[in-house]
């Protein structure tokens, strides 16, 4: 195995850690969308361009669709 | 249950999991020795087959079309759920003209946001559409293009534009564009049916490898999963900014 | 079998996050993690040492490439995963409407 896949997987494996423990929901979207890159970066290393390609598309439409869910649910707390 | 009972159970669970999974685990081949002969069959043998150069896109819509058909099936009927919970309630209103106004006068973006997104737009949805066609030549697809294209609306609501290019009101054209997208699918299908008697078989002409028409039916089907792709995901992001940016009460 | 441990790592750490979460989006968030230990391990699967991309553009059809029915799987199963996810964030926002909590624990008793 070379040092690129092992970094990578090390890599993947602590931000996921950092994804589930951080409390506030808008922090853990930011979070969840590097967690998104770094997957995107170890498929790339595993071969896999195609799913790379997916990964990064998600990584943004995703992230979007939360925080809105989130900005709607603020407003109407905020009333 | 309480919530300490709660992260008790948890523990043992989770203990008798990593149990299985390490015991499952110990049975897989070594890492990096892939021992299955179906996969070096199919990068054989794909290219001269069907002519396609990008076997990935061969097996999702040729070798293993059935299963991406009912996958996309799975897309079609979640977009239905979420335009059905979001649709407008008896006690919510659409937010007056006037108040729309005020708020996109306080929008606190920078100028530099709003121009570069609006800038992005139109490239966005031309990489979409080159990722889609070039499906089979290139790594992409119309699942990849698909979300690509899917993927403008965000810009132009970063460059503060979404609700002037909601009044445009391109809705029906968007339910059209999914429906025909999934339906395009099945009927490739019944095209290869009725010509030789099996679904989604590849009966049109196989072209010249490298060129954009080649592979039989693949480059057509990636347009119309692209067209679904990219109409549903469309649709969802406009429900979920109407929920955010139009609709009050309730 | 040490590289197959980052997927058992990957669907613990996840399915942790969705136990003792205190927020519906959260736990959706905690979700996608758990989906991605599947992705990653059928991709590990089907990787070879030292073999490249399955896309025969100037290599010849017999070239050391990885296996691409493995990476089908994965390709549609992404792009699914985020509108179900769609989906779900609906529900979290419906409960919100009528509930006004977002608290998984505060919403135990099923009515009507």
């Amino acid at each position: 195995m070379t040092a690129v896949e092992i970094v990578t997987m090390l890599l993947v494996g602590g931000i996921a850690l950092a994804v589930v423990l951080t409390k506030d929901p808008l922090k853990q979207v930011l979070v969840f969308s590097l967690f998104g890159s770094a997957l995107a970066v170890l498929f790339l290393v595993l071969q896999a361009p195609d799913v790379a390609l997916s990964a990064i598309v998600v990584g943004l439409a995703y992230p979007v669709l939360v925080m809105l869910t989130l900005s709607k649910i603020r407003q109407r707390e905020r009333r | 249950m309480s919530r300490r009972a709660r992260l008790v159970v948890f523990a043992v669970g989770a203990a008798g999991a990593a149990a299985l999974l390490a015991w499952g685990l110990l049975g897989l081949p070594d890492f990096g020795h892939y021992r299955g002969p179906y996969g070096d069959v199919l990068n054989e043998q794909a290219l001269g087959q069907r002519h396609a150069q990008n076997v990935v896109n061969a097996v999702v819509l040729d070798y293993r079309g059935f299963d991406t058909v009912g996958e996309e099936f799975i897309l079609f009927g979640a977009v239905i759920g979420v335009t059905l919970l979001l649709r407008r309630q008896r006690e919510e209103h659409e937010r007056a003209t006037g108040d729309r106004a005020r708020d996109m006068a306080f929008a606190r973006t920078s100028d530099a946001v709003r121009v570069f997104s609006l800038a992005l737009v139109v490239p966005t949805i031309v990489l979409g559409l080159y990722v889609v066609v070039h499906g089979h030549l290139s790594p992409g697809g119309g699942f990849q293009g698909g979300l690509i294209v899917g993927a403008a609306p965000v810009f132009v609501y970063l460059a503060g534009r979404y609700v002037v290019f909601r009044s445009v009101d391109p809705e029906g054209a968007l339910d059209l564009g999914e429906g025909m997208g999934a339906a395009g699918f099945v009927a490739v299908g019944l095209v290869g049916l009725v010509a030789t008697g099996a679904f989604l078989e590849n009966v049109w002409p196989l072209g010249q490898v490298g060129s954009v028409f080649s592979a039989g039916t693949i480059p057509v089907i990636n347009v119309s999963v692209g067209i679904e792709v990219a109409a549903g995901l469309v649709l969802v992001l406009f429900e979920f900014l109407e929920q955010t940016l139009l609709l009050r009460g309730g | 079998m040490a590289p197959y441990l980052l997927a058992a790592w990957l669907f613990l750490v996840g399915l942790y996050g969705v136990v003792t979460s205190r927020n519906f989006v959260q736990l959706v968030m905690c979700l996608s993690v758990v989906q991605s230990s599947t992705y990653v391990l059928i991709l590990q699967v089907g990787y070879k040492l030292h073999a490249t991309a399955p896309i025969f553009k100037g290599i010849p059809p017999d070239a050391r490439a990885v296996d691409p029915v493995v990476q089908s799987l994965v390709l549609t199963d992404v792009v699914v995963g985020v509108v179900v996810t769609a989906l779900i964030l609906s529900l979290a926002l419906q409960i919100h409407k009528r509930t006004g909590t977002l608290n998984p624990d505060d919403l135990h008793v099923m009515e009507g």
